[in-house]
């Protein structure tokens, strides 16, 4: 049986696009059509995780073209994850893009555009083939662009030119490490790369092109010295592309950065100390970054940079349970990311401003929605019953077991930074009492809306902070989940045997 | 052959780094450009180059025994090139916009999204 | 560039242009030529005849918006993706073929229709590009 159905999200966000696109002008119908699509999306990517998860990986040969020479597609279970996280804060976005984002943004494609970029990182989740991984991050960045520059305000256009530079730098630099790679192995598949990799013997060389590698999904990730343009521009579009950006786009270079460590090339203790050096360091600027800002989404945006930091440091580890952690903090951080970044929008809407000194008063005025809001800033933290807790778990018996303790002081110092500048704003933001702040002549308040935008734009937080409370309370069906991810990582051969039949023999 | 490729190849990416390090906007765009191109030619000279050997099977018989010259490099710079072209082209407005909007191709003077506010 | 030899010149290269432009399509999937490069020459007639006789000109000339050939393109190409699946109940974006091949044209199959609809959509995206920079300026 041909398992056509690991396509169907994929294909069913670009039939979406396509459609939206007939509705060019007609800014209504796009919204409707844009909210509605994405809970179909969302009902697509939950049977596929349900198939995945009982069934085991799938793959698909695009093409009916045999493993090694076409393209192949395949699902395993943190494949699976990925995509229905991303059709999850997909809906929410949608709905909360439906309500915030004015006709004169959306005259210019933005909803089109935004399901080609859904569309873009399903293909990334679910590529078996390098060089196609490569063609879904540029479907990603392609659209990334129109979004952060759609409506072209002077912040926008500046952040884009920053944004457009480093991404494109990371692409030319993947693109390398693939010509290196092709040129060692004579392949593009993963499964068949991991394999023949294994039987090279000019560890030299394929050290080197890891380290490639590393770099250019190191800026898309924006770990250490390589993130800079990330807080220059992602608090400048609108906040539902600040959300789809800070929620999973630096996520996928993470994805793609496990994927390529855990299945292609052999770990040595070299490529272990730069990871987590890169870990230490990445916590740390995040960090402090976020300490100093005065900007909500500034904050958000340093804070993205600190807990990338805590994923890689995870990977640096190299065991399962370390894995464990990192994807289980992946799987929490992309929905409380999404939804930090949707909070300050939120913000923005009601009081016109997002900057800390000038804000205050919040809970007086809104103490409803303020708690709503609370249930994100804690679960980023991890207070002990929320989601951003369990994942530290593993991640610090990880590190004691194998005696990293230097890591596991750096992990801590930056949960501390985080409550830290989490705290900072609560004060700022909810408690202290406002300056009060000029009104904006021609700005849609959110006092102005009508009920109906007003729900849109609450709702998609509401869904999300239900979302991290049940990861938080629920831990354990996230934890199991996670094991499992990191058992199917660390065990490479399932993989391989599902793209490749039987693994072949290797003639060096 | 191989040596030559080679050769343009680093200078491509040298000239590339070069430009993008300038601090004109046009001379970013322009380097990236050439890192690009530097990276197709890789791709083209790694991919082994054989010459006059097109990997088609000849009628007579149902495989090739001889050595024949890899399809997948030049699809792959194909690839690469179509999605370069639309990456440019959007550049080439952001540029022109960028122009507009900011009044100036200074790199150095595009820094108000990283002050302090 | 109003030049009376480039605008008597463009009015007989577009045809011509368009005409080879269908030709390279109709060619690539065995021969060097294919979609990307025919919609490129397609977009080069048409903006040789702007540069000649003014943008509006080409706009009537077009009738549609050229933006509006890209979800055309896009549908195409993705019902000859699916057209395999659909149909034969195999792989996405396998092809399937009419068995015998039409004079002139030659086989027939969803690869062309693939083509066609990359076609459009260069055309669409190049146009609406060439014609946003020089509104513009």
């Amino acid at each position: 049986m041909i398992a056509h159905f690991l396509l169907y999200p994929l294909l069913f966000q670009f039939a979406l696009a396509i459609v939206l696109m007939f509705f060019w002008r007609d800014t209504r119908i796009q919204r409707r059509l844009s909210v509605a699509g994405s809970g179909i999306a969302l009902l697509l990517a939950g049977f596929l995780f349900a198939q995945v998860w009982q069934f085991g990986t799938v793959t698909f040969q695009a093409g009916g073209w045999q493993a090694p020479f076409g393209i192949t597609l395949v699902v395993d279970m943190l494949s699976a994850t990925l995509v229905l996280l991303t059709c999850l804060l997909g809906l929410a976005i949608s709905i909360f893009s439906s309500a915030s984002i004015i006709s004169e943004r959306a005259k210019f494609g933005y909803f089109p555009i935004y399901h080609l970029l859904l569309m873009g990182l399903i293909g990334a989740f679910i590529t078996g083939d390098i060089f196609n991984l490569y063609v879904w991050f540029e479907v990603i960045i392609i659209s990334s662009f129109v979004l952060l520059t759609i409506g072209g305000e002077k912040p926008q256009i500046e952040s884009a030119v920053k944004y457009f530079t480093l991404n494109i730098l990371a692409s030319v630099i993947f693109l390398t490490a693939i010509a290196v790679l092709y040129g060692l192995t004579g392949t593009l598949n993963m499964a068949d790369l991991s394999v023949k990799i294994a039987a090279s013997e000019n560890k030299g060389l394929i050290n080197i092109t890891a380290l490639i590698f590393f770099v250019g999904f190191g800026i898309k990730s924006a770990v250490f010295p390589l993130y800079f343009w990330l807080p220059s521009s992602y608090h400048t579009p609108p906040a539902a592309v600040s959300a789809i950006f800070g929620g999973l786009l630096t996520k996928v270079g993470v994805y793609a950065m496990i994927r390529v460590f855990t299945l292609i090339f052999i770990r040595d203790e070299f490529i272990d100390n730069l990871l987590m050096t890169v870990a230490v360091l990445t916590i740390l600027s995040g960090g402090f970054g976020a300490l100093v800002q005065n900007n909500i989404q500034k904050v958000f945006s340093y804070l993205i940079i600190c807990h990338i930091g805590f994923m890689i440091a995870g990977l640096s580890m190299h065991s399962e349970l370390a894995l464990t952690g990192a994807i289980f903090y992946m799987i929490h951080d992309i929905v409380v990311k999404g939804n930090l970044f949707l909070v300050g929008g939120m913000i923005y809407k009601i009081k016109g401003s997002n900057s800390m000194k000038e804000l205050g008063g919040f809970y007086g005025s809104y103490p409803k929605l303020s708690i709503l809001m609370l249930i994100p800033l804690f679960s980023l933290i991890g207070i002990p019953p929320l989601s951003g807790f369990w994942p530290k778990i593993s991640l610090l018996q990880a590190g004691f077991e194998d005696n990293y303790y230097v890591l596991i002081g750096f992990i801590l110092l930056g949960s501390f930074l985080t409550l830290f500048v989490v705290a900072k704003m609560w004060t700022n933001v909810f408690w202290k009492a406002s300056t009060g702040i000029p009104r904006k002549p021609n700005f849609k308040y959110f006092g102005d809306l009508k009920f109906k935008d007003k729900l849109n734009m609450v709702l998609p937080i509401a869904i999300l902070a239900l979302v991290s409370l049940y990861i938080g309370f629920f831990a354990e069906h996230v934890q199991l989940l996670s094991e499992r991810i990191a058992f199917e990582l660390s065990n490479t051969s399932g993989y391989i045997e599902a793209v490749l039949g039987k693994i072949p023999p290797v003639n060096p | 052959m191989e040596i030559l490729l080679a050769v343009i190849t680093g200078l491509l990416y040298g000239a590339g780094v070069y430009m993008i390090l300038r601090r004109s906007l046009v001379k970013l765009i322009i380097g990236l450009i050439l890192l690009g191109n530097g990276a197709n030619i890789l791709i083209f000279l790694v991919g082994r180059i054989v010459k006059g050997k097109p990997p088609i099977i000849p009628e007579d018989s149902s495989t090739i025994l001889d050595t024949y010259a890899d399809p997948v490099p030049q699809a792959l710079i194909l690839t690469a090139i179509v999605i370069s072209f639309g990456l440019q082209a959007f550049a080439i407005v952001l540029i022109k916009r960028a122009y507009k909007v900011v009044k100036t191709d200074d790199l150095d003077q595009m820094n108000t999204t990283d002050e302090y506010a | 560039m109003k030049t009376i030899i480039l605008r008597t010149a463009s009015t007989y290269l577009l045809p011509l242009l368009l005409l080879f432009s269908v030709f390279i399509l109709l060619r690539g999937h065995y021969l060097p030529g294919g979609g990307f490069i025919g919609g490129l020459i397609a977009s080069i007639a048409f903006i040789l005849h702007g540069s000649a006789n003014g943008q509006e000109n080409t706009k009537t000339l077009l009738r549609i918006h050229p933006g509006f050939l890209m979800p055309v393109g896009l549908t195409v190409a993705f019902f000859s993706g699916i057209a395999g699946m659909v149909l034969e109940g195999k792989e996405f974006m396998t092809g399937i073929w009419f068995k015998d091949p039409l004079p002139v044209i030659g086989m027939i199959g969803t690869p062309l229709f693939f083509d066609i609809g990359v076609y459009l959509v260069v055309v669409g995206v190049t146009l609406t590009i060439i014609m946003t920079i020089s509104e513009s300026s």
